[in-house]
C-alpha cells in the first residue's frame, strides 16, 4: 500500500508456452494500480529470467501465407460453440488472444478479472504497406460482474515487429433481450 | 429401402420395367434415364421400404428375376458417415458422452438411463421452468429397508457452462456402469442416495444453444418484457440482495425481484427444504476457474463447521488433482473468488446441510465457457 499512490503488487509467475506446455520461463513483476483515476493503466514492470522460443518460422509461415490470400480473410466465433478451432484459424486466435492482454491491462482495476471469452468477428484489411492488419470484434468476459463485453479492435501485425492494437472501442452491452 | 438388381429378357420385361418406374416414382441408380433400360442390360432400382413387397410381387407376377443388391440403404448410409445427431440414436450404446448435447437429447438420455437401469434408478419431476419445460432429477438408489443420507448434486444453474451438464451426465454413466463391478461403488450406494439434476437451467441452457452461448441467466422477463433474465445463482434466499449482485435486470447478476422469484429457484428450494434432514450434502456445479467453494460468498465470516467443510474440500482437491495434475483451490467464496450473496451453495449450508460446495471446472480462461469437447472426458475423469 503506498500512501497516495495507489497499490503495489509483486508477483512470481511462471510463463508456460501455450504451444509447448512443457516450455516455462519463470517471471517476476511488479504491478501498481493507481488511487483514484480509474482510467489509468496498472503500470507494469517485469523480468524475464530466461528467454521466449523463437517463432520466426512459424511467424514467417503465417505471413506469407495471409499475404498470398486473394480474397480478404473473414471469419467468426472462434472458439465455435463447442471449443472447436479450425486449425488453420489458430493463428488468428492467439493473436487476439495476445491483442486481447493489452485491452485487459488497459481496462484492468483491482476489482476486475477479464479474460477473452470468444472472437465473434475478425476481417482481415488488407494494406499497401507490410504490416498485416484484423479487424476485429472480441468478447471479454468480467469475472466479477460475470458480464460479457464486446470490443471493436485494430490489430497490426509484422513477423519483425510484432503486435500492436492501433485502435480499440468497448461497444455496448452484450444485450440481455 | 432395398436396391435391386434386374437383367430385362425382354421388350414387355423393359416396358413394364419402366411402368413401374413412372407410376411408384421408383429411383434409377442405373440407368439414369427410363428411356435407355434396354434387354440384356444391368438395371439397379431402389425401392422404399413401404413398397418392396409390392414391387418384388408384381415382378413375380411378370416373371421378371431380380437380385437383392442391398438388402438396407439405410444402414449403409449410416456405416458410411460419422456418427450424426440423431433423435433415434441408441441412448446406452450411443450416447456420446465427449460431446456436448443439446436438451432435447438430454431429456431422451434421462428417459434411456431409467430404463436400462431401472432396479437403480428413478426420474422425478422437480418443477416447471419459467417457459414451463418440465425440471427432471434423477435419484440413484440401492433398493434397501434401511433409511439413507442423500447426496444432491446439481449442474448447469447458469447456461452458458456446458462443461457442467456434461458432467452430471457422465457422472451418472461412470456409477451405473461401474455399480457392478466396483465394490466401492456399490460400498457407498448401500448408505447414500444420489440425486442428480443434469440441468436446472433449462430455459437458459436451450437459449445458449439456439440464440446466444454466451448467456448466463434464466429466461425470466422484466421491465415490461424489454430485458431478460435472473441470475438464478443469486436469487436464493441466503442474504439475498446484499451483496455482489444487481437490481438491474439488464446486469448478468440481476438478483431478481424478491428471494425464490424464479420457478426454477422455487423447484429446487422446495424440495431441498422438504429433504433437509436427510440431505449429508449438497454440490452445484459451474465452470469455470477449478476451484471448489465453500460457504460463504456473502460474508468472510467462516461457518461453523468450516474446518470439516475445508479438510473435506482439500481432499477432493487433491484426489482430483492426482489425476491430471489439474490444480483446483480450495476456500470460501467471499476469500478466493468474489463476493456474492443468493448462492445456493450458502442457502443450502445455511438451512442446515452440513457439507456444500461449488465446484467450479475447468478451466482457468484459455477457453473459458467454450470448454472443447475433447476435453470433457479428462475433467469429468478427474472431477469423479
Amino acid at each position: 500500500d503506498i500512501k497516495d499512490v495507489g497499490h503495489k503488487y509483486y508477483l512470481e509467475l511462471e510463463l508456460e508456452d501455450v504451444l509447448d506446455k512443457d516450455s516455462t520461463v519463470n517471471c517476476t513483476a511488479e504491478v501498481l494500480y493507481h488511487l483514484g483515476n480509474k482510467n489509468i493503466a496498472p503500470d507494469v514492470q517485469f523480468t524475464l529470467e530466461g528467454e521466449l522460443k523463437s517463432t520466426e518460422e512459424a511467424d514467417h509461415v503465417f505471413y506469407t501465407r495471409i499475404r498470398s490470400l486473394e480474397k480478404e480473410l473473414v471469419a467468426e466465433n472462434i472458439p465455435d460453440s463447442h471449443g472447436h478451432v479450425p486449425p488453420e484459424l489458430e493463428p488468428l486466435h492467439l493473436l487476439a488472444w495476445v491483442a486481447s492482454g493489452y485491452l485487459v491491462w488497459q481496462n484492468s482495476t483491482e476489482n476486475t478479472q477479464l479474460q477473452l471469452a470468444q472472437i465473434k468477428h475478425v476481417k482481415q484489411v488488407k494494406r499497401s504497406d507490410e504490416y498485416l492488419q484484423f479487424d476485429y470484434v472480441v468478447l471479454l468476459h468480467e469475472m466479477v460482474s460475470q458480464e460479457i463485453i464486446p470490443w471493436e479492435m485494430t490489430v497490426l501485425w509484422h513477423p519483425r515487429d510484432g503486435v500492436q492494437v492501433t485502435w480499440n472501442s468497448r461497444q455496448p452491452g452484450h444485450t440481455s433481450g | 429401402d432395398q436396391v435391386l438388381h434386374i437383367v430385362p429378357e425382354t421388350f414387355q420385361q423393359v416396358q413394364h420395367l419402366q411402368l413401374l418406374h413412372s407410376i411408384l416414382l421408383l429411383d434409377l441408380w442405373k440407368p439414369l434415364m427410363p428411356e435407355d433400360i434396354t434387354a440384356g442390360e444391368d438395371l439397379h432400382i431402389r425401392v422404399p421400404a413401404p413398397l418392396v413387397h409390392e414391387v418384388k410381387e408384381s415382378l413375380d407376377q411378370h416373371m421378371i428375376s431380380y437380385r437383392v443388391l442391398i438388402p438396407d440403404v439405410q444402414e449403409l448410409v449410416d456405416q458410411s458417415m460419422p456418427r450424426e445427431r440423431s433423435s433415434h440414436k441408441q441412448v446406452q450404446e450411443g450416447y456420446v458422452y465427449t460431446q456436448y448435447h443439446p436438451m432435447e437429447e438430454i431429456y431422451e438420455w434421462m428417459t434411456q438411463i431409467q430404463n436400462n437401469y431401472s432396479e437403480l434408478v428413478t426420474q422425478h419431476f422437480l418443477g416447471m421452468t419459467f417457459e414451463n419445460r418440465p425440471m427432471y432429477y434423477l435419484q440413484i438408489s440401492q433398493p434397501s429397508n434401511k433409511p439413507k443420507k442423500i447426496i444432491w448434486m446439481d449442474c448447469g444453474i447458469h447456461a452458458r457452462e456446458w462443461i457442467s451438464p456434461a458432467f452430471c451426465q457422465w457422472f451418472v454413466k461412470e456409477i451405473l456402469q461401474n455399480y457392478k463391478s466396483d465394490p466401492k461403488i456399490r460400498g457407498f450406494l448401500q448408505n447414500l442416495d444420489l440425486y442428480v439434476l443434469p440441468v436446472l437451467n433449462i430455459d437458459g441452457y436451450m437459449y445458449s444453444w439456439k440464440t446466444d452461448r454466451l448467456w448466463r441467466k434464466n429466461r425470466s422477463p422484466y421491465t415490461n418484457g424489454t430485458c431478460y433474465g435472473v441470475d438464478l445463482n443469486r436469487n436464493f434466499n441466503s442474504s439475498w440482495g446484499s451483496i455482489g449482485v444487481s437490481f438491474d435486470c439488464s446486469s448478468d447478476v440481476f438478483c431478481g425481484s424478491e428471494p425464490e422469484s424464479e420457478p426454477e429457484t422455487r423447484a429446487v428450494a422446495q424440495f431441498i427444504r422438504r429433504k433437509k434432514s436427510d440431505i449429508a450434502c449438497f454440490l452445484t456445479i459451474h465452470s469455470y476457474g477449478q476451484l471448489i467453494l465453500t460457504p460463504y460468498g456473502s460474508t468472510t465470516e467462516p461457518p461453523r463447521n468450516n474446518e470439516e467443510l475445508m479438510q473435506v474440500g482439500k481432499k477432493a482437491a487433491a484426489a482430483l488433482r492426482g489425476k491430471y495434475g489439474t490444480i483446483y483451490k480450495v476456500g470460501p467464496s467471499s476469500l478466493i473468488l468474489y463476493n456474492n450473496s443468493g448462492s445456493s451453495r450458502d442457502w443450502a449450508h445455511m438451512i442446515g446441510i452440513p457439507l456444500s460446495y461449488t465446484f467450479e471446472l475447468r478451466d482457468n480462461g484459455t477457453y473459458g465457457f467454450l470448454l472443447p469437447a475433447d476435453q470433457i472426458q479428462p475433467t469429468c475423469e478427474e472431477t469423479m
